[in-house]
């Protein structure tokens, strides 16, 4: 098992070419900024990466981490019932903002179409659409 | 044919709510509500405080509107403003009580069978990684969650955090130090977690 073998070798200050495993672990999250474009790191740093099952298993660690960060943006939550309205009420009320109230265009619609969809698809469903429609109509 | 609608049609509503109709600045809400609210959410680290921060940026929006200027994409815009309420909310919060939620958060434990290269089980990272950005002390989520999860610069970072640049490294730095050791732990590196919070804590 590979865990076995890191735990065998482990331990951080243990010296390869010249670098031990915590001066290794100081550079690791630098290492792999951005989560795509990965810097290169320094040749002693990645001699010793290579030579390291410790070190090779903690920067394994931090690309699987950056990964999973990455994959959180994708994710939407669904805002609580209300906050939208709630929102929209408190922008109502922060001023004399309605002024400009007259100037809704006739293709307003199409655009509230085209938003139910992308609403839909990023999972935050068409009600957000239906709260703004019964707004104007009232 | 390929066509992005969202953001054409983004770009219409900013440039009508620019022009000063108030009703395209609420279809602007309402399409990109949720985006605000699931970056606000993973900032505060909870949906109640995030509701309110939502709010304040999308008040602060409206009145800076004008000022938007269209080579930037509005949700960037508009993330940078999220993150600046949240920023002055958990600071204002930070005078009255100063409770670490570090320590309260449980894991979903999967010590037992851990190898950091075998093949990631996505969901289940998901949901772990949430709860450990959770659990994060503040100033290093705000950071890690703006630069690894929303890609924002870290000069952005630093303006709307009122941090310098290297300050802003230097959590990024010991947010994903934390987050690391804490949800892909390599054997016998359980205590050094425990000294990196008390460090960083200490640090401030
Ligand atoms: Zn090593």
């Amino acid at each position: 098992m590979r865990a076995e073998a890191v735990a065998d070798l482990g331990h951080a200050g243990r010296r390869i070419d010249g670098i031990t495993c915590a001066e290794v672990a100081e550079l690791l999250p630098a290492a792999v900024d951005g989560g795509v474009e990965r810097r290169r790191l320094d040749r002693r740093v990645s001699r010793h990466v290579e030579q390291c099952l410790r070190c090779q298993a903690e920067l394994a660690g931090y690309r699987r981490l950056l990964r999973a960060l990455h994959d959180l943006r994708t994710e939407v939550l669904l805002p609580p019932p209300g906050a939208v309205a709630g929102c929209l009420a408190a922008l109502a009320g922060a001023g004399e903002r309605r002024a400009g109230a007259a100037l809704l265009s006739g293709h307003r619609g199409a655009y509230v179409g085209g938003l139910a969809v992308a609403a839909t698809a990023a999972g935050a469903g068409a009600a957000l659409v239906l709260a703004t429609r019964k707004r104007r109509a009232g | 044919m390929v066509r992005a609608p969202a953001t054409d049609e983004l770009a219409d509503l900013v440039a009508e709510a620019r022009a000063g109709d108030s009703h395209a600045f609420d279809d602007l809400v309402t399409a990109t509500y949720a985006d605000a609210f699931t970056l606000a959410t993973r900032l505060m680290g909870n949906e109640e405080d995030a509701s309110d921060v939502v709010q304040d940026a999308y008040l602060r929006a409206y009145r800076a509107i004008g000022r938007f200027r269209g080579d930037a994409r509005f949700t960037t815009w508009l993330y940078r403003i999220v993150a600046n309420c949240a920023a002055t909310s958990l600071g204002r919060r930070g005078r009255h009580r100063h409770e670490q939620l570090d320590e309260a958060l449980q894991l979903p434990d999967d010590h037992a069978d851990h190898d950091p290269e075998r093949k990631a089980s996505d969901a289940h990272d998901r949901v772990r990684v949430q709860a450990a950005l959770a659990g994060l002390p503040e100033k290093l989520r705000l950071v890690v969650v703006l630069r690894d999860v929303y890609d924002l610069p870290h000069e952005a970072i630093a303006a709307e955090l009122g941090i310098t640049e290297t300050a802003a490294k230097v959590r990024l730095h010991r947010a994903r130090k934390k987050l690391r050791a804490r949800l892909f732990p390599i054997r016998g590196e359980i205590d050094e977690n425990e000294a990196t919070d008390e460090e960083v804590r200490g640090a401030g």
